[in-house]
């Protein structure tokens, strides 16, 4: 049996949906049709990936219209009477075909302040940790950064502020750190402002997405809205600060 | 239009202390290592950040902690790689390991990484294969995701400069030394011209020179073949391991991993007769080891220490074959495997679905989604699949150095630590333990040393070969090319290897170095995935071809390595490392050197673990 792919086909300066049909066979994933197209019609096709197993999130790519990673969606999955469409993650400039330029994620990772732990306290040298206060961290490093959450979100993909904030991957990267046992940094002030929290509507469009499905907007990113909601909009907190910055001046 | 190929002048030049190739596990730790002792650091990643290899790796670090079983220490930790290599390890290299491997552990740990933990708030360890006591820290079943992770946002914040999608084809060389590397970038296809005074290779290994493969793309032995076309030796090529438990259904996955980490929580082997063949034979190194019945096996993986190993935990040489065995004889399942359950063991515990996802959870979502499977009611189907390449760069144990000065090598690419067989958790470990040493000593040789000087005209030569492809109008499709060659490889030096199909291989390898000569490539330079597979296919064939002749030499059956025309081990003959090296006619040689000496201290912990 063949099905055809529409596959967008071009760089930044332009380009079309090129339509290739290719043989299918039981259990295919859209990134074997996309290989068999490479090998067989269109050898210089860009594709990014590496794993094919849906553990290092290079497979990103819009099917159909939602974002997914290539290696894990089925062909049975699909309607197959139609074209499937391929096309790249939107939320990032295009270099060629399928693969987009991700490079702004690893700039905005730099800037989060690093893990910062105390200083070990067992007496082996070591700390002691238990398992149910690291359940939650650990889900947040489940994540294998494909990037598919900052596709999906609005700030970034449809209203391009990737200037004023760092979207669901980073935040989810930021609640690791800040739920951490061990870290001793505080990313509050940069979570409300060079972070941008305040920008996420809670669609949970994210957590739709996730193909690790981290629970990215109720786990991750409401808790940290608490924390700084916590810190810096409590009237009583707001009324101590002002006071205590009162007796500063009278000074 | 070749014009614009030709255009020299557009390549970028840096200047580094210490050049890493490849940021997986090994090369992330030497990159930081080599900054953290004062030298600058450029770092070459094939792919984005993070995506290498590493994390794939599923069921854990080996380190003998000892927090699960206090019994354990390095000694043990030491006997049990050396014996799963079957005595061809460089014994020193697998003493820094089995001392070091806890260090390395409890430092990512203070980078921030998160291991499931013990009941008192240690690092748990679970068992494995070969490793006599529950020895892997792990994250359920995505450590190497863990380790990848916390090494990546480790380095970041260092003085690292990293190369994203780029590739390096040649190491340039001053006389005798390293002197630099050349490579392209994939977005706009454009060279860049790296001068370094050291050079860590951490490329990884060779998976891809076969049809069913766990590795990506990526692994095309581009370190190997780097380092042999600079002159260094290769050792060990013939010891290829092909770990037992592979999907082997759908025909899209097959060769996607199934982690160890099954067996290790009590999965067993079961045949088409539904027979645990696993005990029906033991070798002789593993007997005094190995369960007497499934009780003891199952009690061993709950934990019992009284208990002894269930025979799915001996070695994955061993395994493997004894799969091939039953597939061969014709107890296989349906699509050429044999079954897998963990399923069984509801039988034993009441919440065992829970226990299965919690302890295994991208095992099950990897059935689920790709096979519609749940295994925690149903058995999976696997087989064997192309893993891990024991054999690499020798280089010296302590520095890892390699024969070429300035020129190391750590992780997958290197050889020594493994020997014939690697032991599941091994290679996470010697990342840590052999990637910090290479950054360590490659920094030691940058201070040490000048920059060496790199001769233009060479360079201009490598990039006019590199854009050859894109000059014929007419030639082969370099995907062709390299689906035949992992064919070859697949059929006639896989798993059970005889003489004749080597030397067939031998032949066929010849056809395809002349069908590489004259691929054709289509479209322009940028990120053109015809352009990589044409220009990875050099390695391919290299690293090809040394593993046949390697396995052509080697007359007898040891770890990986299984002739069927010399089905026994030869304890005279085969005491030996097999070096390869390029002749001074270019043509590859094979050499035979003794295995070293082992000192009495070791000798004797060898002796009293057996």
């Amino acid at each position: 049996m063949k099905a055809d792919f529409q596959i967008w086909r071009g760089d930044a300066s332009g380009g079309k949906l090129v339509t290739y049909s290719t043989e299918i066979a039981e259990g295919m994933v859209v990134l074997d049709a996309v290989h068999q197209i490479q090998a067989e019609h269109a050898n210089d096709l860009a594709v990014r990936w590496n794993c094919k197993a849906g553990k290092c999130g290079s497979c990103s790519a819009e099917i159909n219209g939602i974002p997914k990673l290539m290696c894990m969606t089925r062909l049975n999955e699909l309607p197959l009477n139609k074209p499937v469409l391929l096309l790249p993650m939107k939320a990032f400039p295009l270099i060629k075909d399928l693969v987009t330029d991700v490079s702004w994620n690893f700039r905005v990772k730099k800037k989060i302040k690093k893990f910062t732990p105390r200083a070990a306290d067992a007496a082996d040298g070591t700390w002691r940790i238990f398992q149910q206060d690291i359940d939650r961290v650990q889900e947040f490093r489940k994540c294998i950064e494909c990037f598919l959450c900052q596709d999906v979100c609005h700030v970034l993909r449809e209203h391009q502020l990737h200037d004023a904030f760092i979207g669901p991957r980073f935040l989810v990267h930021v609640a690791a750190l800040e739920m951490h046992p061990l870290d001793t940094e505080d990313r509050l002030e940069d979570v409300k402002k060079a972070n941008g929290i305040g920008y996420c509507n809670i669609t949970k469009c994210c957590t739709t997405v996730c193909p690790e499905e981290i629970t990215i907007t109720d786990n991750a990113i409401i808790p940290l809205k608490e924390r700084v909601a916590d810190r810096f909009y409590d009237p009583l907190k707001m009324l101590f600060r002002f006071l205590f910055r009162s007796k500063k001046i009278i000074k | 239009m070749t014009g614009e190929f030709y255009n020299m002048s557009t390549f970028d030049t840096y200047n580094y202390d210490v050049l890493v190739i490849g940021a997986g596990g090994a090369g992330l730790r030497a990159a930081i290592e080599a900054a953290a002792n004062g030298v600058t650091v450029g770092l070459i990643c094939k792919s984005l950040l993070g995506k290498a290899h590493t994390v794939m790796a599923e069921g854990g670090i080996a380190a003998a902690l000892s927090n699960v079983d206090e019994r354990d220490n390095w000694r043990v930790h030491f006997a049990d790689t050396m014996r799963g290599g079957q005595y061809l390890n460089d014994w020193r290299m697998a003493e820094l390991h089995a001392k070091e491997a806890p260090d390395r552990v409890r430092e990512l740990e203070a980078w921030g990484a998160l291991f499931d933990r013990t009941k008192d708030g240690r690092i748990l360890q679970r068992n494995f294969g070969g490793h006599k006591y529950p020895r892997l820290a792990h994250v359920g079943d995505r450590t190497g995701l863990e380790m990848i992770r916390t090494l990546q946002d480790h380095c970041i914040y260092q003085d690292i400069e990293v190369h994203m999608e780029c590739t390096i084809i040649t190491i340039l060389k001053d006389g005798e030394r390293v002197a630099g590397a050349f490579g392209y970038e994939r977005e706009k296809g454009q060279f860049k011209l790296f001068r370094a005074k050291a050079i860590v290779i951490a490329t990884g290994g060779i998976g891809r020179a076969y049809k069913i493969t766990s590795n990506s793309w990526e692994y095309t032995g581009d370190g190997h073949s780097l380092a042999y076309n600079a002159g260094a030796e290769l050792m060990d090529m013939e010891f290829v391991q092909f770990h037992p438990t592979g999907m082997v259904w759908p025909p899209s996955v097959r060769g996607i991993l199934v982690t160890e980490g099954v067996r290790g929580e009590g999965g067993i082997l079961l045949n088409s007769e539904h027979k645990r063949f696993m005990f029906n034979e033991i070798p002789e190194l593993y007997r005094q080891q190995t369960a007497d019945n499934e009780e003891e096996g199952w009690r061993y993986t709950q934990g019992d220490k009284q208990a002894k190993r269930p025979p799915e935990l001996l070695t994955r040489d061993h395994v493997a074959r004894c799969i091939v065995r039953e597939i061969r004889e014709g107890r296989g399942s349906p699509h050429n495997g044999v079954y897998l359950d963990i399923s069984w063991i509801k039988t034993k515990m009441a919440n065992a679905a829970d226990h299965i996802k919690k302890k295994l959870p991208s095992m099950y979502n990897q059935f689920k989604k790709l096979a519609d499977i749940d295994i925690t009611k149903e058995a999976m189907e696997v087989g064997p699949t192309t893993h891990y390449m024991m054999g690499g760069i020798r280089v010296h144990a302590e520095t890892q150095m390699s024969t070429v000065p300035g020129l190391f090598a750590a992780g997958e690419a290197a050889a020594g630590l493994h020997g014939a067989n690697r032991l599941g958790g091994n290679s996470l470990s010697d990342l840590l333990v052999f990637g910090k040493r290479a950054g360590e000593y490659a920094a030691r040789f940058a201070k040490e040393n000048t920059q060496g000087n790199i001769d233009d005209r060479q360079v201009e030569m490598i990039a006019k070969n590199a854009l050859e492809p894109f000059d014929r109008t007419e030639g082969e499709n370099p995907f062709q090319v390299q689906f035949d060659l992992q064919e070859v490889m697949q059929n006639l030096v896989g798993i059970v290897r005889h003489e004749q199909e080597l030397l067939k291989a031998m032949q066929e390898l010849e056809k395809l170095y002349d069908r590489f000569s004259k691929v054709r490539v289509i479209g322009n330079r940028e990120y053109n995935n015809g352009w990589h597979t044409a220009l990875d296919l050099q390695h391919l064939l290299t690293v090809s071809e040394a593993i046949t002749r390697a396995a052509i030499e080697r007359k007898e059956s040891r770890g990986a390595h299984f002739r069927e025309d010399h089905p026994e081990k030869d304890a005279r003959a085969g005491n030996c490392n097999l070096i390869i090296v390029k002749g001074d006619d270019g043509q590859m040689v094979v050499k035979r050197v003794p295995v070293r000496d082992m000192p009495p201290d070791l000798k004797q912990i060898i002796e009293d673990m057996k």
